[in-house]
């Protein structure tokens, strides 16, 4: 199984379709397919295929031609910090790296967006090896230290092949990309729209004006949103919003603010809305709240209905779902408990660590949750503790340790606090020993880490709650925050 | 003659242009044939007569055996008929989803 057949049936089958439209540039499926070869040819046994730009023609190119030549793509987060970046690098070399940056490291050899598309063409058939790997993707590890999901092209495949059917787009149908290359969210939405022969739009820079620009300027049909930026669109259309040709919106990757999805609704009555839930190891989707559910949970009057437009919907046919108790019993409906998963789309694995799938292939999502009586999934939020600001996922180690840097403080824990516009933002905890102002401990994070790790919220405590093994009492904390 | 195949695998008819992958196979031997004639790993240089049944196959369409047992991706559509030891496969029917990304 090698993804880069998506590609090659595509290119086939309707390499006349426009396939990608970035700015000026616009590459049919035919022309996207000899892209990929391009990058493909450059690639020498052993090295890996890196890309870290925003959102460009090189972005599918490499996908595919990454799996061609038979070597992972790897994609990373160009909003980390140089020296963040430079630890991941170091775990990835030998590579070739797709990138605009000036990016330097051992091992490395570098080639812009633009280059890397042009040139002789891979000449051969792409490999059929049992259990290769297609995408390496950094998680944010509770700890702190990234954790690099494993994505092989049987997962990526099983999820393509019980999601999407083949050249099933109307040629007019055009999807809006706006996340970016290095979510599951921008892998997953390359693979079904070349599958599917859809149009691909990219947006590399989000901004609520452009993406409804660019929406109205290519006719665009399908969407897939992250909860900050359509509340950002909602936000900023006021009372109004034209946008004739959408057909369907789909959302994920935090939770979704319920005034959020309503309003968003209201403006646009004809759009059909999903809700996708799914994580980076899960290759993308395994539950679907569906356009119909929307609607009925919309205009209910019935509290169990209603509640659904919170609810991440029921898993796809391909995957099963239960929710477990921390004992491991299987928990009745609307009884909160872990969230696993099983089906061959689901990965579970990291690199170093292996697979952390049980014995039976379920995997545990570190999500809590509950089932409704219907079979609806609503997650209660993270079992660990990572900050989901606007689907960008913040550990909180990383906040603590810059804070800890600091010689008035004593103790420092960062939370998630709700937050209408991000979903959650920071929040800290902190034990002082002299004084300091709430601005200087702002200062100081901005200074070290990105501007979404400033601290929305303060509260200064005599003592952190602590369990009796000495374990910080996170939960406790955030409560304090509610 | 049969042989064991495994997920991946991409055969060629000898007698049209069509073309499938292999998704989910039995481990035992099979007997894998287009519009008449045994299927080969890799493209024949030249096709041969159709002797066979010729409904042909669609392009992205999923072929299965009536119990399900096993599944075929056509991956190029052609003028022949699927069949595994002289018995038709036919289309697996799509659950449709909404799109999701």
């Amino acid at each position: 199984m090698n993804i880069h057949l998506l590609l090659q049936m595509a290119s086939e089958a309707m390499g006349y379709r426009e396939a990608v439209v970035c700015g000026n540039m616009r590459l049919t499926f035919e022309e996207l397919g000899e892209a990929a070869k391009s990058v493909a040819a450059k690639l020498k046994t052993g090295e890996k295929l890196g890309y870290l730009a925003e959102g460009h023609p090189a972005f599918p190119a490499a996908l595919f031609g990454a799996a061609l030549a038979g070597t992972p793509f790897v994609s990373l987060n160009y909003r980390l910090s140089d020296e963040q970046l430079a630890a991941q690098i170091a775990r990835i070399t030998p590579a070739q790296f797709i990138t605009d940056t000036s990016t330097k490291a051992e091992g490395l050899t570098l080639m812009s967006p633009e280059a890397s598309i042009i040139g002789p063409a891979f000449d051969g058939e792409a490999p059929n090896e049992d259990g290769a790997i297609a995408v390496e993707l950094f998680t944010s590890g509770t700890t702190g230290e990234p954790k690099s999901a494993v994505l092989r092209h049987s997962n990526l495949m099983a999820y393509i092949f019980g999601t999407v059917e083949f050249m099933s787009a109307e040629e007019d149908e055009a999807a809006l990309l706006t996340v970016p290359p290095y979510h599951i969210a921008g892998i997953a939405a390359v693979l079904s729209s070349t599958y599917a022969g859809r149009r691909m739009v990219q947006l590399p820079s989000f901004t609520p004006e452009a993406w409804i620009n660019l929406a109205r300027k290519e006719n665009v049909t399908n969407a897939f949103l992250v909860p900050t930026m359509l509340q950002r669109i909602v936000d900023y259309a006021g009372d109004k919003l034209d946008l004739p040709h959408m057909r369907n919106i789909a959302y994920g990757g935090g939770k979704m603010p319920r005034q959020t999805i309503e309003a968003a609704m209201a403006l646009l009555p004809h759009v059909n809305f999903t809700n996708a839930y799914g994580l980076t190891e899960t290759s993308a989707t395994i539950c679907m709240l569906s356009p119909d559910d929307h609607r009925e949970a919309f205009t209910s009057d019935d509290p169990a209905i209603k509640r659904r437009l919170g609810s991440a919907g029921i898993p796809i046919p391909t995957i099963e779902l239960q929710i477990r108790s921390e004992e491991g019993a299987i928990c009745a409906a609307e009884e909160t408990g872990l969230v696993w998963v099983r089906g061959d789309q689901v990965s579970g694995e990291y690199k170093g660590l292996g697979s952390q799938l049980d014995d039976e292939g379920w995997f545990l999502t570190k999500d809590r949750g509950f089932v409704d009586s219907g079979g609806y999934l609503f997650i209660d939020g993270r079992a660990d503790d990572v900050i989901v600001r606007g689907g960008e996922n913040i550990s909180p180690g990383e906040i603590e340790d810059v804070l800890r840097s600091h010689t008035a403080i004593k103790d420092v824990a960062a939370v998630a606090v709700a937050d209408t516009e991000w979903g959650e933002t920071v929040g800290i905890a902190i034990v002082c020993k002299s004084e300091v102002s709430d601005a200087e401990l702002c200062d100081l994070v901005r200074a070290n880490l990105r501007s979404s790790r400033v601290p929305s919220v303060i509260k200064r405590m005599d003592e952190l709650p602590y369990n009796e093994t000495g374990k910080l009492l996170r939960r406790v904390i955030r409560d304090g925050f509610a | 003659m049969g042989v064991v195949f495994k997920p991946g695998v991409k055969l060629s008819s000898t007698v049209c242009k069509t073309q499938i992958m292999v998704l989910r196979v039995p481990a035992v031997e099979l007997d894998i044939s287009c519009g008449g004639a045994p299927m080969q790993i890799g493209d024949p240089a030249e096709l041969g007569d159709m002797s066979g049944e010729n409904s042909g196959t669609m392009v992205g369409k999923r072929y299965t055996d009536a119990d399900e047992t096993m599944e075929f991706l056509c991956t190029r559509g052609g003028d022949g008929t699927l069949a595994i030891a002289g018995y038709v496969i036919d289309i697996k029917a799509a659950k449709k989803l909404p799109s999701s990304d």
